[in-house]
């Protein structure tokens, strides 16, 4: 049984009395554990795509399952507790709190959690020598380089053990170099830990560590 | 508890400007307190005013004396059991900025009506017994640094100004009520006469044998003299303290509108600084809704944040205000006698605290609680 299920998903944007499609009936399964990355041409709706798999935004029309549950039917409400319990985000601003060192930021998710500080403190841990940064911890955003920076919002993506990481570009603002370091890194969490990805990019050789890559272009979803 | 954490570092992202957000509220909530003080204060001296004691002045204004005749006859009339009366001096001390309330008053009747003034009987009889001698309450010893048996020169504002009045200091009182003032200076009517040819009552006070005939005796006062060249009003010492309380003008209106300004002034400064502060974080709010941080959560600890840098302003400004005053003994020259910051008014005080916290925050709290996710992340990005 797929993990998540994407159906007759439509996204219309009302712009004063303007109505803008983004895309119309789009179907889409993915299986828990896969890597899936999503590409396409700017504007073609990826990020909008993703956005509400996250639960981030809601469809105009269709349905997006994941495990049994419908978010698109989701109040506001539903959905903020759905994403602190399912979804672990990385950005490709990475997207980092900078008033907060990197512990803080990483321990950000479990503050939404019941786990007492010690449990917090033992899952940040973990999540930062994932991504081996545990000797960063008391640095803030701006005391580490864009490569160390992204590896801490993956950490915080992953600190809470999350259904789906929803990754938007992870790799659009770094140099060649950290790029390799971040998607291996997701390569690893997806093989390793067996994490189901949905990756959304512009780059090919990216999108070449994932299982398959999807096409999102004028509206239409191809493999 | 485990949002502190995040709070604080929200508060301490500009140092300087929480700083001063914080000084701000202090420096009002300070000024408000002290307002609404001098508010409380003036209240409280309408009720030194006793409801067994009369006082018979000028129909026309308290600063026109009365007759020295009147004496003889206000002792007649039915319901009164003794009368007194006194003579405001205006005396100065070096400077004119050394101002005080000097009366000179008829010793002998006028201690026995006013048991506020309490002094030890020694110092009574000293007093009595020299004709220049004075009773000084102890915050104007204080205050001047007097010491008793000392001999000081005052100036009045009413008789030969210029002129030196040597007075010795014979006795010093406590008063039994602190609204009674302990800054007030008394001496013999005697004494005053002597040296001015001007002087007269101020005004007649009258110890009720029944404090329920104070409606007639007034009325009887004010129709004897009624067409007399002094013609009077007679009333209550609650209600004559009163309107010696209203000869300030309309202290408490001007007093509430300065207090209403402050609120509102620093009103808009603490939510300027939350609008300021929320604004340049949309995005990491909308990481944190990302995050599954939910809407109400966010709102509260904007609200949070606002509250904390208002009640922490309160609590500085406040206790600041409570303690100052309390250590040096303000009595603003002796017109607040029993100044204080009362619990009541702190409390007041710290409540415009809350208050200014919900108000600034409210804002910036709900537009944190609808902010779009998605929209503010691409418009961000």
């Amino acid at each position: 049984m797929a993990l998540l299920e994407v159906r007759n998903l439509s996204k219309v944007y009302f712009r004063d009395s303007q109505q803008i499609p983004v895309f119309e009936d789009i179907d889409l399964s993915i299986e828990s554990g896969e890597f899936l990355a999503l590409m396409g041409p700017s504007g073609s709706g990826k990020t909008t795509l993703l956005n509400l798999i996250a639960g981030l935004d809601t469809p105009t029309t269709g349905e997006i399952v994941v495990g049994d549950e419908n978010i698109a039917a989701m109040s506001r409400r539903q959905l903020a507790a759905w994403r602190s319990r399912h979804v672990g985000f990385i950005f490709q601003l990475y997207n980092l709190l900078p008033v907060l060192t990197a512990y803080q930021n990483v321990e950000l998710p479990l503050l939404l959690t019941s786990l007492s500080k010690r449990e917090r403190r033992d899952h940040v841990m973990t999540a930062m020598g994932v991504v081996g940064l545990t000797d960063r911890t008391d640095h803030f955003p701006r005391q580490l380089s864009g490569g160390q920076e992204q590896r801490v919002g993956i950490a915080r993506a992953i600190v809470s053990d999350p259904t789906l990481i929803l990754a938007d570009e992870p790799t659009g603002d770094l140099d060649a170099k950290s790029a390799e370091e971040i998607l291996t890194l997701l390569q690893r969490l997806n093989e390793e830990y067996q994490k189901t990805i949905v990756m959304v990019t512009h780059d090919q050789r990216a999108a070449d560590r994932g299982h398959a890559v999807m096409h999102l272009d004028k509206g239409v979803l191809t493999r | 508890m485990k949002y502190l954490k995040l709070i604080r570092a929200n508060l301490f992202r500009s140092k300087r400007r929480t700083i001063l957000t914080v000084a701000s509220v202090a420096a009002a909530l300070f000024l408000f307190v002290t307002l609404r003080s001098v508010l409380t204060t003036l209240d409280d001296a309408k009720e030194v005013g006793s409801e067994t004691r009369m006082v018979t002045r000028s129909s026309i204004s308290i600063v026109f004396p009365l007759p020295e005749a009147y004496y003889q006859w206000l002792q007649t009339v039915p319901g009164v059991s003794s009368v007194t009366w006194s003579s405001w001096f205006g005396g100065v001390y070096r400077d004119p900025k050394d101002f005080f309330a000097t009366l000179a008053v008829d010793a002998e009747t006028y201690l026995p009506m006013y048991p506020e003034i309490d002094t030890p009987v020694e110092q009574r009889e000293a007093f009595m017994a020299e004709r220049t001698a004075a009773i000084v309450g102890s915050g104007l010893m204080e205050r001047f640094g007097w010491s008793l048996n000392q001999t000081i020169n005052l100036r009045s504002t009413i008789y030969s100004p210029g002129e030196e009045w040597p007075f010795t200091i014979r006795a010093v009182y406590e008063p039994t009520n602190p609204s009674f003032g302990d800054e007030n200076f008394f001496f013999h009517y005697e004494y005053l006469y002597e040296k001015s040819q001007f002087a007269q009552p101020g005004w007649y006070i009258m110890l009720l044998s029944d404090p329920t005939a104070a409606a007639s005796v007034a009325e009887t006062i004010d129709e004897h003299y009624k067409n007399s060249r002094a013609a009077t009003r007679t009333e209550t010492e609650r209600a004559f303290q009163t309107g010696f309380v209203t000869m300030y003008g309309n202290v408490g209106f001007l007093l509430n509108a300065i207090g209403m300004a402050v609120f509102f002034a620093i009103l808009f400064v603490a939510a300027n600084t939350m609008m300021m502060s929320a604004r340049e974080r949309v995005n990491e709010q909308a990481v944190l809704k990302t995050l599954g941080f939910s809407d109400g959560l966010l709102f509260a600890l904007v609200m949070t944040e606002a509250a904390v840098i208002t009640i922490v302003g309160g609590l500085l400004g406040v206790g600041s205000a409570k303690l100052l005053f309390g250590l040096t003994g303000f009595q603003g020259a002796g017109f607040l006698p029993g100044f204080e910051i009362k619990w009541s008014t702190s409390i007041v005080g710290l409540a415009i605290a809350v208050l200014l916290g919900v108000i600034s925050g409210f804002v910036p709290a709900w537009q944190a609680l609808r902010l779009p996710i998605s929209q503010t992340l691409r418009r961000v990005a």
